[in-house]
Order: structure tokens, then C-alpha cells, then sequence
């Protein structure tokens, strides 16, 4: 008796819906043991993990703060994964947007007003696209794989970061340390809620959802992408342009990240210094396929990585938990989601002979079970 | 070991801000007193880097011990490993704050503006800054003369270089990094003119894998003696993999390179927490600025390792009392800096402020400072 995985060729609402929750109670029982197995209390560790830092408004908030950067850029990803172009280089694409938008605040240290923060909004998303048109260019120039040029040029953007605070842009009563001024409060986001970080960034990020969802559902350039990421033949008989799709990917997922670096120095962080991101271009990647390539996927996927960070947090200051059970806590639970996905298009077939496929019903794992439904 | 800081007067400058505050920081100290007579104080730390990187954060992590070891039931400690420095940094601390803890340590330069962010809306928790420069009625500030350290190794690198090529891995160039190459470079040329130093930053303060790479280029390049500022022990076991002689950072790398190790510049925070402990219990805490040298015991030398001769471990000794008393000042002038502009003036040393902000390369260092 061998077990295989076949292509569903349709998938069940049921399985799409359930495979979630099955991984996340799998990640919360084998979670428990870890923590028990270590000497920790499994139910007081899973409450602080997943329900602490939403007891508190300010909680909430955090989680809508450490969210906003990785759905605004999963978005942008997943538009263009959707038509197979592979911008693995969101990060160097945000850190323009930050330095872009940034200096548009310090080249106006002195001077306040109201057009100062569009302008910067502007100004970042405008370096995020500048960033992600280099790839498209060579790709649809000299096709050169953007998977490694975006990638590459992340360390490019890094060290040119790191490059203008530790000169033009330093703050030049700062001691010489690397970091530019302070912003100013009217080149700072104004917040949603008074007394936390939530941020207008936030509520932006919530509309370029919406707006994402819409691009790719109801326009044809939406479609177009769609066509040509699953046949790019036939897209190509269509008379769809490649070409397009490539720039328009770049471009949408470049400005995104660019307006989302912009955002972190806007917001939370408030002055431009060496590291203006945590790795949130590389972490969108993950919450691009863990949202399924769907906006509302995406947002419900940013938030959940936004509260395991959190989290991972709370454990480390309540139980005294060190970082690296987190991480591994962290890495359980994308690994039963992702592993809980594949259920969604590919279902498990127990072979004892070609005719006796359903008799093994006893021993199948409930997920697969689940596709009878 | 002395247990004497070193308390700036620059702090004067910032009185008259204090003063107006005085009301508020009235206010503070009965609640830390309060605190010390039944429930456990509470004390944070915020690290940048993993407890177990063997260097910076495992130094910051031992004081943490030794706070518990000192004051048992009557304290509870709580760490975060691993924050980085950004955006993530303000609500570490603001959770830490939140949730009930008196006395926050942030042990990492980037941690300055989140510490002082935080520290406004909690005004009856005190915060300690390690590494920065701003300061206020709940905010101190902390951090060692690792420079001191390093003129000593300097000297010894001079006696124990035979290519007379030393590499020296750098994290970022700011003036605490630039401090350290301009010390040590001074040490060395003291006793071997001809000796070069070569440079490279890694743009990281831990990352075990590029201080590796940068180790290996610097060997290629002749470098017979390994100098870290970063914080992982990779350069020291590159050194022991190659017969080669380096220096620890922040700890004792001994374990790493045991045959490799010619000594390690200790930072050693265990006084300096107990300190600040108490003084929140006994109700005394006040925001100061401390910047605690070879004198002070917050920085140290370890035990010379066996490829250190005796004349050199006894001249190093030495300097290292020298220092401590006084008798020799590093930076003393006259003092050019490698474009041939004087820099310290004859009969001049330098002061706190020209320390804070150094940021050019003595004389004798052939690179450019990484900069506009």
C-alpha cells in the first residue's frame, strides 16, 4: 500500500476553508508538546503566544503596525508571482522607497507643512519602482533572470543606505553615529489611534488591498497576467505582451515596497538609519504564498506572521522562552500551513491496487479525509 | 575588583532641563523604593544579538546573571534576545515597560531613540542606554572605554607580528569603531613604525559567516594577527584553524582559540548592573552618564594566551597600569590624522567631545574611512 499525491481538478470550498484550521491545530498540539517536552506550560505558553498581544489595544495595534509593511509589498508580489516574474528583491526595492521619501523629509528639516507628506509617499514609491525597473529592464531587454538581479541588487540598495547616513544625510549633531535627523511631525504619519504606533500607513494598506483584489479579479490587465502565468502560449496566441506583464509586475510591486520602506520611516522609526527594515521584503515572499497569492489571503497572512512575531515576543517576557524555540515554534507553523495547502490542490491516494483506492479510510490523515466532504 | 564609575560632567549641561523636570523625577524615586520592600523588582534587558553570540550580547547577558546571583527572590529578570535595531526596538521595550518591569537596560547604540521614545511615556520606569549620548530624567546612559583596551593589544600585535601585517575586522564606522583602530593603530606603531593595518568592515555587528570571509582576505592578504570589533567568535577560530594569533571581543574567545588567543578585551557590565539595582531599591537612582575605562573594571584583558612571550605579557601589563592611573593618555597630542592635518594639539588630549565624534584615521593607516 503506497501513498501518492494526485491533482485535484477541482478543489472543494470545504477543503480550501478547512486546511487552515487543521494546520493550525496542528501547530498549537505539536507546539504544546515542544513546550512541555522543554519544561515549559504548553497551554500558558500557547495562550501568550497567540492570545496575549490581542488582549491589550495597544496590542492590536502593534500587530496592525508590524503587518502594514508585509501586506503592502505581499500584494505587489503576489501580482506579479501570479504571472510567473519572480521580484525576490522587494527589500532592496523598500529600502529606495525609504531612502527616497527620506530624503525628501531631511532636504525639508526646516520647513513644515501639509504637502510635505505626499510628497514623500510619492517620492518613496516612485524610488521603489525606479528600483524594480532595473530588473525589468534587463529582463525584458536582455532577458537576464530577475530572480537574481532584483536579489542582487538588494545588497546594492543596502549599502547605499548604509553609504548616506554615514555621510550626506547624517545628522550632523549626531555625533557621527549613522543616522539621519529626527523627522519632523508633519513628515511623520499622522496615527489612527491615539497613544499607539497604528499608523495612516495601515488604513493605506487595507485600501491597496481592496484595490489589489480588483486589479487582478475585474481588469484585464489582471487577467492578462493571470493567463500568461499559467500558459504564457497561450497568452502569447492571445496577443498578450510578456513584456507588459513583466513591467507592470515590477513596477506594481516595486512602488508597493518603495511606499512601504517609506511607511517605516514615516512611521514607527521616524529618521533614516543603517537598517530600516527587518527583512520584511524577504518575509512578504512567505505571506504572498501563504495568503495563496489572494489579497484578503495576504492580509490575513501578514497579520498572522505580524502576531507570531508578537508573540514570539511575549513568551520570550512572560516565560522566559528563548528566541530560538520561537523559531522553531515560527517555523512549525508555516510548515503545517504550507503543508496543509498542498492538500488544496493535489489530493492523497493510499494504492493497495488500482481498483481498492478508498479502502484504507481508518489510516488516511484527516486532511485528506476531508475531501470526501 | 573596584567598583568605581566614572561619572561625566557633561551631565552638568543637561541640568537645567533636569531641573525643570524636577518635579517628575520627584515622583519617580519613591516608586523604585517602594518597589524593593515586597514584590521582586523587575528588571528588563533588550539585546541585539542572540544570548549565545559569545561576545557583545553574551557579556550584556552574564551581568544579567550576576544581578540574579546577587540579589536572588529580591529581583526577576527578563530578557529579549535577537531585536533589531528599527522599528521592532521601540515596542520590545514598550511591552517590557508595559508590563511592569522598573528598570529597563537597551544594550545596543541603536536602541537610543526607541529607549527615549518609550522612556517619555513611562516616566516612573527607569531606562539605561548602553552606547548612546541622550539622556534624560529617567534615561542614563552607559558604555565602556573599549579604546583603553585596545592600545595594549596594539602593542602587543607590534611585538608579535612577524609580516608585519595586521587585519583588523571592522562592524560599522563610527566613531566607537574608529576610536579602537586609531588606539590600536597608535599601540602598534609605539613599538613597530613599519607595521600596516588593513580594514575591512563587514556592515554587521554579528554575522558569523562575513566576519569569516572577511578573515580569510585579510590572511590572503598577509595579515599574521586577526583584531575584531564584531561580535562572533568566527575570526578566532579561522585564526586557530591557520596557527595564525587574534584578539577577543567583548569576551573571552579562549574556548574558540585556545592556542590562537593572545588575550581578549573584556567588557565586564556585572558591577555596573548590581550598581543600578540597588540604586533603584535604595530609591537613589538618578540619570547619569557613565563611560567606565580599564580603571573603572568594566573593561578588562584576559589571561595572555600561550603564544604570548613573557616580555610582551609583562609590557602589556603595564601599559595597562599605566592607563589605569593615568600616566599615559592615548589620545595625547600632537595627533595628525592620516591626511596630515593635526588633529590633537601638542600638549592637548583629547577631549570627551573629540573622542565622541571621532571620525578620521590617525596617521600611519593607509584607507580612506568609509564616509562622503
Amino acid at each position: 500500500m503506497r501513498p501518492s499525491l494526485e491533482l485535484r481538478s477541482h478543489t472543494p470550498r470545504s477543503i480550501l476553508y478547512l486546511t487552515p484550521v487543521i494546520a493550525a491545530l496542528l501547530t498549537a498540539f505539536s507546539g504544546g508538546v515542544l513546550f512541555a517536552a522543554l519544561g515549559y506550560p504548553p497551554l500558558e505558553a500557547l495562550y501568550a503566544f497567540f492570545i496575549q498581544p490581542l488582549t491589550s489595544l495597544n496590542g492590536l495595534a502593534e500587530i496592525g503596525v508590524k503587518a502594514t509593511p508585509l501586506v503592502l509589498i505581499g500584494i505587489g508580489l503576489s501580482i506579479g508571482f501570479r504571472g510567473n516574474v519572480w521580484n525576490i528583491g522587494a527589500e532592496g526595492q523598500l529600502t529606495l522607497g525609504a531612502i527616497c521619501g527620506g530624503a525628501v523629509a531631511l532636504a525639508f528639516y526646516d520647513v513644515e507643512g501639509v504637502w510635505l507628506l505626499p510628497l514623500m509617499v510619492i517620492a518613496g514609491t516612485l524610488g521603489g519602482m525606479a528600483w524594480g525597473a532595473i530588473p525589468a529592464l534587463l529582463k525584458t531587454r536582455f532577458n537576464a533572470s530577475e530572480i537574481l538581479v532584483s536579489l542582487m541588487l538588494t545588497y546594492v540598495a543596502t549599502l547605499f543606505l548604509s553609504y548616506l547616513v554615514h555621510g550626506p544625510l547624517m545628522d550632523p549633531e549626531g555625533f557621527n553615529f549613522p543616522q539621519s535627523r529626527l523627522f519632523h511631525d508633519s513628515a511623520l504619519l499622522p496615527t489612527l489611534i491615539p497613544f499607539t504606533r497604528l499608523h495612516l500607513g495601515a488604513a493605506i494598506a487595507l485600501f491597496i488591498v481592496v484595490a489589489g483584489w480588483f486589479v487582478m479579479a475585474r481588469t484585464l490587465i489582471g487577467f492578462q497576467v493571470k493567463v500568461i502565468g499559467l500558459t504564457p502560449a497561450a497568452g502569447g496566441y492571445a496577443g498578450f505582451s510578456q513584456k507588459k506583464v513583466v513591467w507592470m509586475a515590477f513596477l506594481t510591486s516595486g512602488g508597493l515596497a518603495g511606499m512601504a520602506g517609506l511607511f517605516e520611516v514615516a512611521g514607527p522609526i521616524g529618521q533614516l538609519s543603517p537598517s530600516v527594515s527587518p527583512g520584511y521584503g524577504f518575509t512578504a515572499i512567505i505571506v504572498a504564498f501563504l495568503g495563496r497569492l489572494h489579497p484578503v489571503g495576504i492580509l490575513l497572512a501578514g497579520l498572522l506572521m505580524a502576531l507570531s512575531y508578537l508573540g514570539g515576543e511575549v513568551v520570550q517576557i512572560e516565560l522566559g522562552l528563548p528566541l530560538a524555540i520561537t523559531g522553531v515554534f515560527q517555523g512549525m507553523l508555516l510548515f503545517f500551513l504550507l503543508g496543509a495547502d498542498l492538500f488544496t490542490r493535489y489530493r492523497l491516494r493510499w494504492n493497495r491496487s488500482p481498483a481498492a483506492g478508498t479502502a484504507a479510510g481508518a489510516a488516511r490523515p484527516a486532511e485528506a479525509r476531508e475531501e470526501a466532504a | 575588583m573596584k567598583t568605581k564609575t566614572w561619572t561625566l560632567t557633561r551631565r552638568a549641561a543637561l541640568s537645567l532641563a533636569a531641573g525643570a523636570m524636577a518635579l517628575s523625577a520627584a515622583a519617580t524615586m519613591p516608586g523604585g523604593a517602594a518597589v524593593a520592600q515586597d514584590d521582586p523588582l523587575k528588571v528588563g534587558f533588550v539585546y541585539v544579538g542572540p544570548v549565545g553570540d559569545h561576545g557583545w550580547t553574551y557579556q550584556h547577558d552574564k551581568g544579567r546573571q550576576a544581578v540574579v546571583e546577587k540579589f536572588g527572590d529580591a529581583v526577576k529578570t527578563t530578557y529579549v534576545e535577537s531585536v533589531p535595531e528599527g522599528a521592532d526596538a521601540e515596542r520590545v521595550i514598550n511591552q517590557l515597560a508595559q508590563s511592569g518591569h522598573d528598570l529597563i537596560f537597551t544594550t545596543s547604540f541603536g536602541f537610543m531613540n526607541p529607549t527615549v521614545k518609550v522612556a517619555k511615556r513611562y516616566p516612573d520606569v527607569m531606562f539605561e542606554h548602553a552606547t548612546g549620548y541622550k539622556r534624560a530624567d529617567n534615561v542614563s546612559t552607559y558604555a565602556g572605554r573599549f579604546y583603553e583596551g585596545r592600545y595594549p593589544i596594539g602593542v602587543m600585535a607590534g611585538r608579535l607580528t612577524e609580516s608585519d601585517t595586521i587585519g583588523y575586522i571592522a562592524p560599522f564606522p563610527i566613531p566607537e569603531v574608529v576610536r579602537g583602530i586609531n588606539a590600536f593603530t597608535k599601540g602598534l606603531h609605539s613599538v613597530n613604525p613599519d607595521a600596516s593595518v588593513k580594514i575591512i568592515y563587514v556592515n554587521s555587528w554579528y554575522d558569523p559567516g562575513k566576519e569569516r570571509e572577511a578573515a580569510e582576505t585579510l590572511v590572503a592578504q598577509g595579515a599574521d594577527i586577526l583584531v575584531q570589533h564584531t561580535d562572533s567568535a568566527a575570526p578566532m577560530q579561522l585564526a586557530e584553524e591557520k596557527g595564525l594569533i587574534a584578539f577577543g571581543q567583548a569576551s573571552d574567545m579562549s574556548q574558540f582559540g585556545p592556542n590562537a588567543q593572545a588575550t581578549a578585551i573584556v567588557d565586564d557590565w556585572s558591577d555596573y548592573y548590581i550598581d543600578r539595582v540597588q540604586a533603584v531599591m535604595d530609591g537613589t537612582w538618578e540619570s547619569q552618564d557613565t563611560w567606565g575605562g580599564l580603571n573603572s573594571g568594566m573593561v578588562q584583558l584576559s589571561d595572555f594566551g600561550p603564544k604570548v612571550p613573557e616580555d610582551v605579557a609583562k609590557e602589556a601589563t603595564q601599559i595597562v597600569k599605566d592607563i589605569e592611573s593615568g600616566d599615559l593618555v592615548i589620545f595625547e597630542g600632537p595627533i595628525k590624522d592620516n591626511a596630515g592635518e593635526v588633529r590633537i594639539a601638542e600638549g592637548e588630549a583629547a577631549s570627551e567631545e573629540d573622542l565622541l565624534s571621532m571620525d578620521w584615521y590617525i596617521e600611519g593607516i593607509d584607507a580612506q574611512l568609509p564616509k562622503n
